[in-house]
């Protein structure tokens, strides 16, 4: 069994360049602070979002998957994000048929000025990733990584 | 024959920021970290990347070439990123062989502490900046003709301002929602500093405004809806039927005469009165009627009393289709309503007042032609208080944490104008701060506190109770001298706070431009670009954005008219080729894209039974690239291939196995 013990959980974030990444700048600029856990992918709107860029972090052992979205209605590209809430609207139920706690899932809608929101959501979402504990596919990554890289060097 | 592609060679720049992202990231650490990256080529770091010298040192290593593709670690791609590619495009490379990695906002200030967590994150924002840099393929921007001619929403003293600046160049539709234009300025009667008539500075504005031949005025009209095709919006205004026809009426007030209906005037704030047929104040523009169709009794004696016939009751809205290359708002601010905050009485004590509606009292074309009276008993009070920070600086519901910054300037200036009128009449002004920031502003202050003998008392009123007559007793606590007051007054003012408009995120939907938590209309940059919102070609303006006093919001009318000059005046503009193309190869024809595209830009070749993308008009949104079942889409820069290096370079189990 893995063990919990001073586990920092590891998040990559797909952000929508007009809301969340813009949001997570001015959380930026305001200094606020939050768990050093969240790497961030831009795109030009959640619209972009394929499943298989999340399953793909998931595989490689991410404890958490964060698609940071405009709120309804606000959407850049006017409804860029309903498509992706539609479109992932059953991925908690797929990566939790594979074994997954859904909840290394999430959908969040934070607008270019909810650097506070955003800051408060990861809080919230790495003290609940703690409790979830670690990502199980996290060996099995090492290990296929490992295979990989003595295959390339023969 | 090797068909294999030469192995890209990546230059890394880290940036210390000064020390913004030096203090808390080991910036040889992270350099030494770069240099051992797949495909990255040398790896520097710099005390400001985007200095001259910093610039430079790209330029040089470009030149040099070793290097094809630049990654920059350093502050938002929303900051630089456009400073950096113009380095790789004055050097002739292709200006998309660049990615910019988020090392400051996203690391070193949101981890200040923890420097080990912000290295982690730095280390895998380069990597992955590298990964997608490799992918990257060359790209040309999109040019687009740009329409010369400019929308302005809203005409206040900001939206007149602009209009007038851009009209010497472009043709101007200014587009107000009132029968009026002149905004919150025209309601004033005199302003701080200087004391000068509201009405002589905005009165001839108005005017101009009117008469010029380069503005297209559109009073009484909404925005029905927009097409943010950048440079080229199409904006449907729906112009309300005001039911007079206004290429004929003279204005000669004959209507407004015989109508049997009063209503409370708007422009007063409903302290005098207007008829169903009016126009809001004398010096309104246009100065052509309006029939008020809500409350009137379509009784039509007006009809009979227009010598010209210029009343039509069968006359409807008209919707009007503009094409236009840039847009400025400037829609003002709403004023916040205190009748929420109980403890002061508004709307249940008669004699509480808010300040504009002092101000009308005070103008001399006001309800009341100048004279100060108390509602209660139309006596003229002779002891006034005036409570400033009413829904500023607070920190409860439905209140707001900002300072308004202009209410200790305008009660300071009533208490002027009321003394003025009433020299042996007394002026308490109760406040937290008085914050007089601007030029000529703090010496406003002395005068008023040393030869009007303007009364100031440091603490917020606590409660305010009426007495029989209309008197009010205000108590509360005095902060400097630490002790209770409790003094009875004539007539409690507010300063209340300024605020955004209750339909500034129904407006801003319509140009794609963000609110901030405060509600107001959200700038692109807070220094940089004060007057750009998100969407390219809109720009914004006024107290729309933020409170602010005239002179600040004329500089803003001003700025915002030279960024959209600057914006349409060479004719064309550039955008991001973001655009997505179907490789008709890989299309399978099902066409499930072609309904999900926002913007209608994707047709079907009947003769290749395939997809085909409109570049011009897809917007880069990227739907149909994440819904093709075929794969058959690609979004430039955005590629399949370039996001999933992007999530391939990040190792998450690594730490984790390590230490365990
Ligand atoms: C009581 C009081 C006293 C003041 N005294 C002073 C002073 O002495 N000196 C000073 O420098 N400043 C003073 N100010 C501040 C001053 O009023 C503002 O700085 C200034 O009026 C802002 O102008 P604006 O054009 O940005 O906004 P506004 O004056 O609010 O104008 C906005 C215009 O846009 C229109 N509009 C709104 N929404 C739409 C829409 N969706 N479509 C079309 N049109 C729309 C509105 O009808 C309005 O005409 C005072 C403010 C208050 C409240
Ligand atoms: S969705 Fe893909 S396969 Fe179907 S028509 Fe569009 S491009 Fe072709
Ligand atoms: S990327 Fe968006 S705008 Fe462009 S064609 Fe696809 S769906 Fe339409
Ligand atoms: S632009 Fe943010 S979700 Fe579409």
């Amino acid at each position: 069994m893995v063990k919990n013990s001073d586990f920092e959980p590891y998040i990559v974030c797909f952000a929508c360049n007009w809301c969340t990444y813009t949001g997570s700048d001015q959380a930026g600029v305001s200094r606020m602070q939050r768990p050093a856990d969240v790497r961030i992918i831009r795109l030009m709107c959640s619209g972009r979002m394929e499943p298989r860029y999340a399953i793909e972090a998931l595989k490689n052992g991410a404890d958490g998957v964060i698609i940071g979205a405009c709120h309804l209605g606000d959407c850049h590209y006017l409804e860029g994000n309903e498509k992706a809430v539609r479109r992932f609207s059953v991925f908690n139920k797929f990566i939790e048929e594979y074994g997954m706690n859904p909840k290394r899932f999430q959908f969040w809608h934070i607008s270019a000025s909810e650097g506070a929101e955003f800051t408060e959501h990861i809080k919230e979402y790495v003290s609940e990733l703690k409790k979830i504990g670690p990502n199980s596919r996290k060996k099995i990554a090492a290990k296929e990584f490992k295979k990989l890289e003595e295959a390339l060097i023969q | 024959m090797s068909l294999e592609k030469p192995k890209p060679r990546v230059a890394v720049y880290i940036c210390h920021c000064g020390k913004n992202i030096a203090d808390v990231i080991d910036m040889d650490e992270i350099t030494e970290y770069a240099k051992h990256i797949p495909n990255v080529a040398l790896a520097k770091n710099y005390k400001f990347m985007c200095s001259n010298a910093g610039q430079d040192l790209i330029a040089e290593d470009l030149r040099s070439g070793k290097i094809d593709r630049v990654v920059v670690a350093a502050c938002s791609p929303l900051m630089h990123e456009e400073t950096y590619r113009r380095v790789l495009r004055e050097n002739n490379f292709n200006e998309f062989f660049f990615e910019q990695a988020n090392i400051r906002e996203h690391a070193s200030w949101v981890n200040l502490r923890d420097h080990k967590g912000a290295m982690e994150i730095a280390k895998d924002h380069v990597k992955m900046a590298v990964a997608k840099v490799s992918n990257d393929r060359p790209l040309i921007r999109q040019k687009v003709k740009v329409t010369q001619e400019a929308l302005i929403v809203g005409a206040g003293i900001t939206g007149m301002f602009a209009a007038l600046d851009l009209a010497n160049k472009y043709k101007v539709h200014l587009v107000e929602r009132t029968p009026t234009i002149g905004g919150h300025m025209a309601q004033l009667d005199k302003t701080f500093p200087t004391m000068d008539c509201s009405a002589c500075i905005t009165t001839p504005k108005m005017v101009e405004v009117g008469r010029h031949p380069n503005i297209d005025l559109l009073t009484y009209s909404e925005i029905e809806n927009v097409d943010l095709n950048v440079g080229n919006f199409d904006v449907q205004v729906r112009k309300k039927s005001r039911k007079i026809n206004h290429l004929i009426c003279t204005g000669c007030g004959a209507c407004g005469e015989v109508c049997p209906i009063t209503v409370p005037n708007e422009f007063d704030y409903n302290m005098g009165y207007r008829r169903a047929a009016y126009v809001p104040f004398p010096q309104a523009i246009p100065a052509q009627y309006t029939i008020d169709i809500d409350s009137c009794i379509e009784c039509k004696l007006c009809v009979d009393a227009c010598d010209v016939n210029a009343i039509d009751f069968n006359q409807e809205d008209e919707i009007i289709d503009l094409k236009v290359g840039s847009i400025i708002i400037a829609t003002g601010n709403d004023i916040f309503d205190p009748s929420k905050l109980y403890r002061y009485g508004y709307q249940k004590y008669k004699n509480v007042l808010i300040a504009i509606e002092m101000e009308r009292l005070l103008s001399s074309t006001g309800p009341t032609l100048g004279k100060v009276i108390r509602p209660s008993d139309h006596k003229t009070p002779r002891r006034i208080a005036f409570l400033q920070c009413v829904g500023s600086r607070d920190f409860h519901e439905d209140t707001h944490k900002y300072c308004s910054r202009v209410c200790c300037m305008y009660a300071m200036k009533q208490a002027r104008q009321y003394k003025e009128k009433y020299p042996d009449s007394e002026v308490f002004i109760f406040y937290i701060d008085i914050r007089a920031f601007g030029k000529g502003y703090e010496e406003f202050y002395e005068i008023a506190a040393r030869e009007y003998g303007i009364n100031f008392i440091r603490g917020r009123i606590g409660d305010v109770f009426e007495k029989n007559d209309g008197s009010l007793i205000v108590r509360g606590n005095d902060s400097l001298l630490a002790e209770k007051y409790e003094i009875e007054v004539d007539m409690l003012i507010l300063s209340t706070a300024i605020e955004a408009r209750k339909d500034a995120d129904v407006v801003g939907r319509f140009f794609g431009v963000q609110c901030s938590e405060d509600g107001m209309f959200m700038e692109a940059h807070p220094k940089l670009k004060p007057v750009d919102s998100l969407s390219m070609g809109v720009f914004i303006a006024g107290t729309c954005q933020a409170p602010r006093d005239i002179p600040d919001s004329v500089a803003q009318a001003k700025a915002a008219a030279s960024s959209a000059d600057n914006f349409m005046a060479s004719g064309e503009v550039e955008i991001e080729p973001y655009y997505s193309m179907v490789q008709p190869e890989i299309c399978s024809g099902c066409r499930s894209c072609i309904q999900l595209c926002p913007y209608d830009a994707i047709s079907f070749d009947e003769i290749t039974n395939t997809a085909d993308i409109n570049a011009i008009k897809c917007k880069g949104c990227g739907v149909c690239v994440a819904s093709c079942p075929s794969n058959a889409i690609i979004q430039n820069h955005f590629t399949r291939n370039q996001i999933l290096s992007e999530v391939r370079a990040l190792k998450p189990w690594e730490n984790y196995i390590i230490k365990n």
